[in-house]
């Protein structure tokens, strides 16, 4: 068990502090789970704007001659088709099918790439990459250490970070970034997120962290903006239904059973699990992820039981209660023969077997701006 | 951080206010804080009977589970089902509407192993470190 003393914390501590953020351990780092509470948090962003500090995230840059063949090879996605100043999400599988991480794939020319990638796997990844480039001509860093990242949620996002950049904000399309000077300092801003709303992932260099975000803070006044914690993320990102590394999906996953197959292109010359992940779309999937939705009263939690006729058809991977539609909701893997929405199943909490139905994902139409 | 003098409590964060051999429980002002938004409540039957020291209900919160522990052992002779459609209750008033149970107390010799007001503030301030 780690304590408090060999925990990681991000540049803007002193700033959670101030906001009277909850700070918890998680993934190695202490973060602020809460602020004024998960559900005001939550509306706030789904009503107007919000700003978490995602600093616990990895970056790996890629740059060399052979960067765009090392990343076409790592990766599920087809690097191949992105342009610059593209952004892609994608996996990155062991040989078996498993996922080593899901990141995000930023493209600043075919020789240098950056990604981003979950905090818990940051050092993985990095090994991962490492061993598997040893034929390639790249250097690969990880600057996780010296990158603060931000995420500004919601459907006032641009019009508030317009008021601290010179760069139109509107013309960085959905999946695309740019380099922009935000409060004078230098960053990487994309129209990316975990939120299902519109919004921009923001990635600057440590030492300027708090600077920007405290003018961000400022600014922000005017469009009622608050800070927003980890408990907030997982609630938003479940309502979207997004999969959570080390929830939906692990080493030991089949990501076509995660409905992941939209990221894995098989079509695409050799890269590391793809004779696997062929014998697996060829099998067919045994189970698949599903959202599931309480009938009646309660939270859902990961690993209930799923329930058919009293046998168990399914566990939940995610659960929580939906502050946009107040009940519990969460994600499952289920027997393929009962995947699909509207099917009536039960879920066993503690000694009570509640009614449940399956929802088409995502729980909430998604606000991104497509552009 | 509110601790009303005229209770009793226990080091999970239960209150209990005792009325002759009545007593109605609930959790204090310092356990919602931790919890956070509370979003749901499992209560006991009226009639039940609940043991000292062992769950007799449930309280979650958008994060997380937490189990009600009885501070004394008796019988269930009310709950707050207000708290089955509003339970963000507890959050709000705690120490007032937003009780959980009040119990026909079986054993008054129960109520000596409670903590009083100053001991009870003197747990949550080793915890808040």
């Amino acid at each position: 068990m780690s304590t408090s003393s060999n925990l990681k914390v991000t540049p803007l501590i002193d700033v959670h502090k101030e906001f009277r953020g909850k700070l918890v351990p998680f993934a190695g780092w202490k973060m602020p789970i809460q602020f004024q509470g998960v559900i005001p948090e939550h509306q706030c962003v789904r009503d107007g704007v919000g700003i978490f500090d995602v600093s616990h995230m990895g970056e790996i840059e890629i740059r060399g001659p052979s960067a765009k063949s090392l990343v076409q090879k790592l990766m599920t996605n087809d690097i191949d088709s992105m342009q610059d100043n593209q952004v892609l999400y994608t996996l990155m599988c062991l040989e078996t099918g498993g996922v080593v991480d899901d990141l995000l794939v930023h493209r600043f020319s075919e020789d240098h790439y950056f990604l981003c990638v979950n905090a818990s796997n940051t050092e993985k990844d990095f090994q991962w990459i490492l061993k598997n480039s040893d034929s390639y001509d790249v250097a690969i860093l990880n600057t996780s250490s010296v990158t603060a990242q931000f995420a500004v949620q919601g459907k006032n996002s641009e019009a508030l970070l317009q008021k601290l950049c010179a760069t139109q904000l509107n013309e960085i399309k959905y999946y695309h970034f740019e380099k922009v000077k935000i409060h004078n300092f230098e960053s990487i801003i994309a129209r990316t997120g975990y939120t299902g709303e519109d919004g921009f992932e923001i990635y600057i260099d440590a030492r300027h962290a708090e600077t920007v975000f405290r003018a961000i803070m400022d600014t922000g006044k005017e469009f009622n903006l608050q800070p927003i914690g980890l408990g907030a993320r997982d609630t938003l990102r479940m309502e979207m239904g997004y999969a959570l590394y080390g929830n939906e999906i692990n080493e030991q996953s089949k990501p076509l059973e995660a409905g992941l197959g939209w990221v894995i292109k098989l079509g695409k010359e050799d890269f590391i699990g793809k004779t696997e992940l062929e014998k697996q779309k060829k099998a067919g999937n045994k189970r698949k992820l599903a959202g599931i939705r309480l009938l009646d009263r309660g939270v859902l939690r990961p690993h209930y039981q799923i329930l058919k006729n009293g046998t168990s058809v399914g566990e939940l991977t995610s659960g929580t209660f939906s502050p946009s539609l107040n009940t519990g909701i969460g994600l499952c893997y289920v027997s393929s023969e009962y995947a699909e929405p509207g099917k009536k199943l039960e879920v066993k909490i503690r000694k009570l077997n509640v009614p449940a139905e399956l929802v088409k994902l995502p729980f909430l139409p998604t606000r991104v701006k497509k552009n | 951080m509110e601790v009303p003098k005229d209770l009793l409590y226990t080091l999970e964060h239960e209150w209990i206010r005792v009325n002759g051999k009545n007593a109605v429980i609930g959790i204090t002002q310092f356990a919602q804080d931790q919890l956070g938004d509370i979003v749901f409540v499992e209560l006991p039957e009226v009639g039940s009977l609940i043991e000292k020291e062992s769950p007799f209900g449930v309280v979650e919160s958008v994060k997380t589970v937490s189990d009600l522990f009885a501070p004394v052992g008796g019988k269930v002779t009310k709950v707050n089902k207000e708290l089955e459609t509003n339970p963000e209750i507890i959050n709000n008033e705690p120490f007032g509407e937003g009780w959980i149970v009040e119990i026909e107390l079986s054993e008054a010799k129960d109520l000596e192993s409670l903590l009083d007001p100053d001991a009870y503030t003197e747990q949550c301030e080793k915890e808040m470190e």
